[in-house]
C-alpha cells in the first residue's frame, strides 16, 4: 500500500509538471487555434538558456529568472511576427508542419551554440528526499508543484480578469467579431506565443534541472499530446486535469507493469489512454464543446 | 457624421461588390440601407467598420468619412480598432456573441478599446438598464442565451464602444415578430436618449422604415433610390417589392410585375 501510495502522489507531483508545459500550448492553442509541435522544444530551448546562464556565473538564479523570462516573451513574439503571422489563413496542415519545422530549427540552434553535451541546471533546493508517513518526496518535486500551481491559477486570473485576457478567449471564439469590438487580432496572437514563452521558461527551469538539459529534454513536448489531448486542447483547467491524469498513470504503470515487462511502460502507457479516451470523448474532458442552440 | 463617397469594394482583386456606394448618414438620425440578399449592403457596414480583411475585400476607390471634432477624417484603410476607437462601431449579421464568455464577459470585451474603469462600469450598468434581461443573466455563458437575448447582447456589446455611430446589420433577422419590436424600440430609444446616430441595414423594410429618417435602396452593389424616410414608404416599387403591398382588392396578376423594366428604370 505504501508503495501505491509512493507512486500515487509522486505521479500526481511530476503530473502537475506535465500541466505547466501543456499549458503553454494550449495558451497558443486556445488564442490562434495553432497547433505548436515546438512547445517541448521552446521548453529546451529555455532550459539552456537558464543553464548557460547559470553557467557563467555572472548572475544568481533570482536575477537569472526574469531575464530568462524575458527573452523567451521576446523569442515568443519573434516567432510569431516572423514566423506564424505570415501563415494566417493559411491551411492547418502548412502551419503544423512548420511549428514541426520550427522544432528542428531550435533544436539544431540550441547544438551549435551551446554544444550537445548535457549540462547541469543546479537550481538551489535538497536532493535528499523528504519522508512523509513513508512517502519519498523529492524537494525538486514540490518546488515543481508549487511552481506549476502559481502559474497555473496566475493564468486561470489572466483569462477571466483581466482586459487582455477576456481578449484573448473572444479572439478564440471568433475572430472577426473581436475585430468588430476594437481588439486587435495580431497583438492578442503575438501576446499568447509570448505567454506560452513564460510558461516555457517556468517548464524549462524545472524539467531542466530534473533531467538535465541537452537537445533530448524537447521530448517532454511529447508527452503534452496525451495531456492536452485528454483533457482537451483549449482547456487550461483540462490541462491540468491531463497533467495529474498522465503522471498518475505512468508512475503506477511504471510501478507495478515494469517489473514483468522489463521497463518502458511508462513511455507509452499515456498514448493508450489517450487512444482510449478519444474513443469517447473526442474533445478531451474538458475540451470546448460546441455549443449548438435547438 | 458618417459619408461614403462613391465607393467601390473588390473582393479576392477581382469581383467587385459595390460599384460606386454613396451614402450621408447626418448626425443624431437613422438612415437605414434596404435591399435583397447580395445586394451590398453587409459589405458597405463591413467597408465601413475596415474588417473587410479577413475576406479578401479591399476599398479600391471612394472615400468614407467620419465627422471628427475638427472637420472630416477619412476612415477607410484604417485598422477596425482604430475605427472603433474613432466612435464606429458594428455589430454583425447573425448576432456573432462570443459563446463561451459569459454575458457580462462579452460586454467587457466590448470595451476592450477603453482604459477608464469606472466609466465602463457605468455603461455596464446602462447597458444592463436598456436590456433587463442580460442583467439576469449576464453569468450565463452566451452561447446558451436565445437569439433574441444574443441580439441584445450584439447591440449590448457594441454601446460598451461608446459609439458615436452604430452600423447594425439585420437586427431582426430570425427573431419572433414581437422581439423585433422589442429590438427596434430600443434601437430608436438609443437614438433618441444617446444620440447614437445609427445605419441601419435591414431586409425587414417595413419595420425598418418607420424607424428611420432616411432610407436608402441597394441593388447589385449600388444605391438605387433613396430619399426621406415617408416617402419611400409611399412609393409605389417600394410598396410592391419590399413592403409587399399593393392596391387594395385589385387582383393580380405577376405579369403585370414588369419587374424587368421597373428595377432598370431605376438603374438608368
Amino acid at each position: 500500500m505504501e508503495f501505491f501510495f509512493d507512486l500515487t502522489v509522486n505521479g500526481l507531483l511530476v503530473g502537475l509538471m506535465y500541466a505547466l508545459v501543456a499549458v503553454g500550448f494550449v495558451l497558443i492553442y486556445k488564442a490562434t487555434s495553432v497547433i505548436n509541435f515546438a512547445q517541448g522544444d521552446l521548453v529546451m530551448f529555455a532550459a539552456y538558456g537558464a543553464a548557460v546562464m547559470l553557467g557563467l556565473g555572472w548572475m544568481p538564479l533570482w536575477a537569472v529568472i526574469p531575464v530568462l523570462a524575458t527573452g523567451m516573451v521576446a523569442l515568443g513574439f519573434v516567432l510569431e511576427r516572423g514566423i506564424l503571422r505570415p501563415l494566417i489563413g493559411q491551411p492547418v496542415i502548412s502551419v503544423i508542419m512548420v511549428t514541426i519545422g520550427l522544432a528542428f530549427v531550435l533544436q539544431g540552434l540550441a547544438a551549435i551554440l551551446w554544444k550537445a553535451g548535457t549540462r547541469e541546471l543546479p537550481l538551489p533546493v535538497r536532493v535528499e528526499p523528504y519522508v512523509v508517513g513513508g512517502v519519498f518526496i523529492s524537494p525538486i518535486n514540490v518546488v515543481a508543484a508549487v511552481t506549476a500551481i502559481l502559474s497555473l491559477v496566475a493564468f486561470g486570473l489572466f483569462f477571466t480578469r483581466s482586459r487582455f485576457g477576456i481578449a484573448m478567449r473572444a479572439v478564440a471564439d471568433d475572430q472577426q467579431a473581436s475585430m468588430t469590438v476594437g481588439i486587435n487580432v495580431r497583438r492578442v496572437f503575438a501576446l499568447s506565443w509570448a505567454i506560452a514563452g513564460i510558461a516555457a521558461a517556468a517548464g524549462g527551469l524545472i524539467w531542466g534541472n530534473m533531467l538535465g538539459v541537452d537537445t533530448f529534454l524537447a521530448l517532454v513536448g511529447l508527452k503534452v499530446f496525451p495531456v492536452v489531448i485528454l483533457g482537451g486542447l483549449d482547456s487550461i483547467l483540462g490541462a491540468i486535469v491531463g497533467g495529474l491524469i498522465v503522471g498518475l498513470v505512468e508512475s503506477i504503470a511504471a510501478g507495478y507493469l515494469d517489473p514483468y515487462v522489463g521497463g518502458g511502460t511508462k513511455d507509452f502507457v499515456p498514448y493508450v489512454l489517450m487512444i482510449l479516451v478519444l474513443f469517447v470523448r473526442p474533445h478531451g474532458f474538458f475540451g470546448r464543446e460546441i455549443i449548438e442552440r435547438v | 457624421m458618417l459619408r461614403l463617397n462613391n465607393v467601390e469594394v473588390v473582393y479576392d482583386r477581382s469581383i467587385l461588390v459595390l460599384r460606386g456606394v454613396s451614402v450621408e448618414v447626418p448626425e443624431g438620425t437613422i438612415v437605414t440601407l434596404l435591399g435583397s440578399n447580395g445586394a451590398g449592403k453587409s459589405t458597405t457596414l463591413k467597408a465601413i467598420a475596415g474588417i473587410l480583411g479577413p475576406e479578401r475585400g479591399e476599398v479600391t476607390t471612394g472615400s468614407i468619412e467620419l465627422k471628427g471634432r475638427d472637420g472630416w477624417v477619412r476612415i477607410d484603410h484604417r485598422l477596425p480598432e482604430e475605427i472603433v476607437r474613432m466612435g464606429v462601431v458594428l455589430v454583425m449579421e447573425g448576432r456573432r456573441v462570443f459563446e463561451h464568455l459569459t454575458a457580462e464577459e462579452n460586454l467587457l470585451a466590448g470595451a476592450h478599446t477603453r482604459r477608464d474603469l469606472g466609466a465602463v462600469r457605468r455603461d455596464l450598468d446602462l447597458v444592463y438598464q436598456y436590456f433587463p434581461r442580460l442583467a439576469e443573466r449576464r453569468r450565463t455563458r452566451a452561447g446558451y442565451l436565445s437569439g433574441g437575448e444574443q441580439q441584445m447582447l450584439a447591440i449590448g456589446r457594441g454601446l460598451m464602444s461608446q459609439p458615436r455611430v452604430m452600423l447594425l446589420d439585420e437586427p431582426s433577422l430570425g427573431l419572433a415578430p414581437m422581439l423585433v419590436e422589442e429590438i427596434f424600440e430600443i434601437v430608436k430609444r438609443l437614438n433618441q436618449t444617446e444620440g447614437v446616430t445609427i445605419l441601419l441595414v435591414e431586409q425587414n423594410a417595413a419595420m425598418a422604415l418607420t424607424i428611420a429618417e432616411h432610407g436608402s435602396i441597394m441593388e447589385n452593389g449600388r444605391i438605387v433610390l433613396d430619399g426621406a424616410a415617408d416617402t419611400l414608404q409611399n412609393n409605389e416599387d417600394i410598396k410592391e417589392f419590399y413592403l409587399g403591398l399593393s392596391e387594395v382588392g385589385a387582383r393580380k396578376s405577376y405579369r403585370d410585375v414588369k419587374h424587368y423594366r421597373r428595377r432598370k428604370r431605376w438603374l438608368s
